[in-house]
This record gives structure tokens, C-alpha cells and sequence, in this order.
């Protein structure tokens, strides 16, 4: 897999047919407040690459939260790697949330540890040595540009160099899906471009991508399945 | 050793790769995280010097107590036709043959006019006044005589005689010292309570800015069991630091103060000192205490963090905590 790690192009790998997480007819409200999103139905197949849109406020991020298995539906059913949400056991989800990456728009590096110490935090928290991971996060780290920058604290980062740093942090475990909120939010055009360079080629490599964005140029730059969130439904452009 | 084969030696000696030490989950030194270690500290100093005073005053009392308690005395009035002296070695005598009398000391003549003399002045007769005389009588405190029993032979065999058995005393002292140790008691009781909130308040307060590192690790897959034991650890140390740190200054003032009294020994201010409060010692139990006292602080340290980690984890995992 690592020696794939070259030579990308635009374009998406062709989805498998096994699905990792599927929704059907979610609904989901807090507390007493109307349903944030209702009759929700799709499902993200392995090795896709898809766009999650929609205007601000309309539940892109809840639903991100949901696919994490951060949050619990008010009605409906989400199977996620074969197993129903709402029969995992609590004790269950960390493990299962390992499968899953998350790339956050605000980026949530810790600015106490360095960028290489940010990027080992999953394995460092499965309790796992620092000597059997090193070459691994020393590896990831040069692929995505921060090779020179890694025993830097994030307050030093760029904007982008923050993004990148978390895009690793969500990959070093080799997650079967990535999910990234607004990861070009907060970057200027160029960059954005190298991100999504970046995203795609992790989904030639085999992992299951969701971008949740609102950005109608970088949506335009791959052709890629679309799904569009809007007064609390789900619309879907394959 | 030939020196190729020092510099092999070394070379061999010489870690392949040196392993960086990791930050710690938990930044060590935040500007929340020192304010909590001089809170604690104080709190716990307040605390332990409360203690301290409360068990000195415990102590002191229980020794006014058995002190007073360790003596009767008898007094006989001079009367007209009795011989005082003969009087006085009959009482001796009678108060010695009672099951719980140590010893049955008269006051001599020297003695009694020593005792008068802040009174009367120097150089008086005491043959020439009506001057009541007295057998102290030093009773085995764990089984003193009976005291009723004493009274009635003496006042059978001596004229004017009394026999006083500090009773009056006793109870009056016991009462106060018992009101004296029920008010710092509830002092301590107070102290300890502010220290429990303050100690709670102010690792909450502390934890506040953690919010993003829970949020982090939780968001890459760790164990909540493995969040809430950073968290304890980290704060179960900060706790230990400040407690320790407190509990000692607190000690360090024992200490002082003992030192004071020695120093100052028959000097009226430091005599005054002593009679009221022993030698400013707290005893095992006092250190005891202090040990006890920092221990709890630290715990409550550590147990505050884990319970706002477990609910803050709660929050994460439950909707309403989200932003759309």
C-alpha cells in the first residue's frame, strides 16, 4: 500500500459492493425541537468517494456525527459494518470508531504535543509503543508534506499544514472510511485543490471517503457521487 | 583496552535511535492546572492547621482533666481546744488506709504560709491566725477511693474537717473542655467542607479548557476507561503536589511553634502558653491527621476529573450536545 503512495491523479476508484454503513429512514431531533433530519435512506459503499453538500445549518455535521457514531437517531435504522447501532454495546463503539476517520474542519490538533506526537495519538491511545509505530507516522507524515515539520507545535502550523497534519492523524490507523468536515474551510483555492488531491488518492488506496462541504468548485473538480442535505432531507446524485 | 575497541564499545553502547520522550495526554504545567496546585495547597494548610488546633485543644483539655482529677484535698479548720497537727496526721492516716489513695501529704507550716504569703505578706506566724491547714491526698486516677465513704470517717473522728474532691472543678473544666473541642470540631467540619468545595470547584475549573483534548481522544477511538485514567492521574499528582505542599507548611508551623516554646521556656509569655496549651506538640494522632487530610484532598482531586471526564463524555454521546 505504501509504495502505491505516488503519482495521483484526479479521478475516483469505482466503488466495491460491500457496504460499510447504511441508513434507513433516519430521523433525528434534539431534545423537544423539530427533527434536524428526517427519513434520511443511503448507504456508502466500500472504496467510494462521495460529497456530502448542503447550506449551512442544514445538518451536514449531525450527520457526520451520526455516521461516527457520535450521536444516536431518534427513529430509523443505521447499520454500520454489518451490525445495528442501536444493539452495539457502549463499550463496542471504540473499537469500531477506529475503522472510522475523522477529519475535523477546526482541525482539533492537541497544541501541547507535536505534529508527529498529534498523528500517533490513535495508536498512542491503544496503548500501543511508541518504537512499533514510528517508521509508520515518520512515513505518513512525509506523504502528506510535513516530513520537515513534524517536531513542530500546531500553533506554528500554517492553516494548511494543520489540515494535513489532521488528514494524517485520521489515516494512520488506515481507517475503511474518512469522514471530513469542511477540510478545505479554512484554505485558499491552490491548497484546497492539493487536499482533494490528497482525499482521492487515499481512495484509490481503498478507503471509503465523505467529504461534507459546501464548496460548489471543489465538488466540480471530481466527478463523484453527490449528496445533497436540504430542509432536513437527503437528496442523492449519483 | 585498546582504543579501537573503546570506540567500538561506545559506538555499540549508543542507541540506535534516540526515543523522544512524549508529551504527556495531559499538558503538564497550564496556567489552570498551577492556580489548582496553590489552591489546593492553601485549602489544605487551612485545613491541617485547623486540625492541629483542634487536636492541641483535645489534648490540653484531657490533661486539665486528669490532672485535677489526680488530687483531693483535705482541710481542717483550726478549732478552739484541738490540736491542729494532731488533727492533720489523723487525716493523713485515714485518708491512707482508703483503697486508691497513692499518698496523703501534709502541708506544712513553711508550705501554708508560702501560700499566703501573696496575700498576707512575709515573715507571718501562722500559729498566731485561725489559718485552715491542708492534706493533699494523690488518688489513683483508674480507681479512685470512695470518696463519700473517706468523707464520713474523717468528719466522724476529725472536728472541722472537709474533704474536697476537686468535683465541682472537674465537672466544670470537662464541661468546658468538651464545649471547646465540640466548637473546633465544628470549625473543622466547616474547614473541611470548603476545602472538599474548593477543591471540586477548582479542578472543574481546571478541566474546563480540557474540553478539546477529551473531545480529541474520544473522536480517535479511545477507551472512555482510558480517557478518565489520564485525567485521574494527571489531576491525582496535581492534587498530591498542592495537599503535600499545604500539609507540610502546616507542619513546618507545629514545628515552629514547639520551637518557640522551647526557646522561650520560663519566660512568662511562653509559661502562659504552656499552661493553657502543653508544649504546642499535636502528637501522632495530629500528624495523622495531616497524612489523612492530604490524602483526601488528593483523592478528591483525582475523583472530580474522572467524574467530569465520564460526563463530559456523556454530553459528547448524547444529542442536544451538537451543532448542526
Amino acid at each position: 500500500m505504501r509504495a502505491e503512495r505516488s503519482g495521483l491523479k484526479i479521478g475516483t476508484r469505482a466503488p466495491g459492493k460491500t457496504v460499510l454503513i447504511r441508513f434507513e429512514n433516519v430521523g433525528l431531533r434534539y431534545g423537544m425541537g423539530p427533527e434536524v433530519l428526517r427519513d434520511i435512506s443511503f448507504h456508502i459503499p466500500a472504496k467510494s468517494f462521495q460529497f456530502l453538500s448542503g447550506p449551512s445549518g442544514a445538518g451536514k455535521t449531525t450527520l457526520l456525527r451520526l455516521l461516527f457514531m457520535s450521536l444516536k437517531p431518534t427513529r430509523g435504522l443505521i447499520t454500520v459494518f454489518d451490525r445495528d447501532r442501536a444493539r452495539i454495546p457502549q463499550k463496542d463503539l471504540p473499537a469500531l470508531r477506529r475503522r472510522i476517520g475523522v477529519v475535523f474542519q477546526d482541525f482539533r490538533l492537541l497544541d501541547h504535543m507535536t505534529t508527529y506526537e498529534n498523528v500517533a495519538l490513535p495508536l498512542r491511545v491503544r496503548g500501543r509503543d511508541e518504537s512499533s509505530y514510528r517508521s509508520d507516522v515518520t512515513e505518513l507524515l512525509k506523504w502528506v508534506g510535513l516530513g520537515e515539520r513534524m517536531h513542530v507545535l500546531p500553533p506554528v502550523l500554517s492553516g494548511g499544514e494543520k489540515q494535513r497534519a489532521a488528514i494524517a492523524r485520521a489515516l494512520i490507523e488506515q481507517p475503511e472510511i474518512l469522514l471530513a468536515d469542511e477540510p478545505t474551510g479554512n484554505v485558499d483555492p491552490p491548497l484546497a485543490r492539493r487536499l482533494l488531491r490528497l482525499f482521492i488518492e487515499m481512495n484509490k488506496l481503498g478507503t471509503a471517503v465523505v467529504i461534507a462541504t459546501h464548496d460548489l468548485t471543489l465538488m466540480d473538480q471530481v466527478d463523484a457521487r453527490r449528496m445533497i442535505l436540504a430542509n432536513s432531507r437527503l437528496d442523492i446524485y449519483d | 583496552m585498546t582504543e579501537p575497541a573503546v570506540i567500538e564499545q561506545a559506538r555499540s553502547a549508543r542507541p540506535a535511535a534516540t526515543p523522544r520522550r512524549m508529551q504527556p495526554i495531559v499538558p503538564a504545567r497550564t496556567v489552570a492546572g498551577n492556580a489548582l496546585v496553590l489552591v489546593v495547597a492553601i485549602m489544605t494548610f487551612l485545613s491541617c492547621l485547623t486540625l492541629g488546633a483542634v487536636t492541641l485543644i483535645r489534648d490540653t483539655a484531657s490533661v486539665w482533666q486528669s490532672q485535677i482529677s489526680r488530687e483531693a484535698t483535705i482541710q481542717i479548720k483550726p478549732v478552739e481546744g484541738e490540736d491542729i497537727d494532731t488533727a492533720l496526721a489523723a487525716a493523713q492516716k485515714i485518708a491512707s488506709g482508703f483503697a486508691g489513695v497513692r499518698a496523703a501529704k501534709i502541708v506544712d507550716r513553711e508550705a501554708t504560709a508560702r501560700l499566703l504569703s501573696p496575700w498576707l505578706g512575709e515573715g507571718l506566724n501562722i500559729d498566731e491566725l485561725p489559718v485552715p491547714r491542708l492534706v493533699i491526698v494523690t488518688i489513683d486516677e483508674t480507681s479512685p477511693p470512695d470518696f463519700a465513704a473517706m468523707r464520713g470517717v474523717l468528719a466522724s473522728e476529725i472536728k472541722g474537717v472537709s474533704l474536697d474532691d476537686h468535683r465541682t472543678w472537674v465537672d466544670r473544666l470537662v464541661s468546658m473542655a468538651r464545649t471547646t473541642v465540640a466548637i473546633g470540631l465544628a470549625v473543622l467540619v466547616l474547614m473541611l467542607a470548603a476545602t472538599v468545595l474548593t477543591v471540586i470547584f477548582a479542578t472543574r475549573g481546571a478541566m474546563a479548557g480540557n474540553g478539546q483534548i477529551i473531545e480529541v481522544l474520544h473522536f480517535v477511538g479511545a477507551e472512555a476507561s482510558y480517557i478518565a485514567r489520564e485525567f485521574r492521574q494527571h489531576f491525582l499528582r496535581t492534587g498530591i503536589k498542592g495537599a503535600a505542599a499545604g500539609g507540610l507548611a502546616a507542619v513546618a508551623v507545629f514545628f515552629a511553634f514547639g520551637w518557640w516554646a522551647t526557646r522561650n521556656v520560663a519566660t512568662p509569655q511562653a509559661d502562659q502558653a504552656i499552661a493553657l496549651f502543653g508544649n504546642f506538640t499535636i502528637g501522632p494522632s495530629g500528624y495523622a491527621g495531616v497524612a489523612v487530610v492530604v490524602l483526601i484532598v488528593a483523592a478528591l482531586a483525582a475523583i472530580t476529573s474522572h467524574l467530569t471526564v465520564v460526563a463530559y463524555l456523556h454530553d459528547i454521546d448524547m444529542p442536544g450536545h451538537a451543532e448542526t
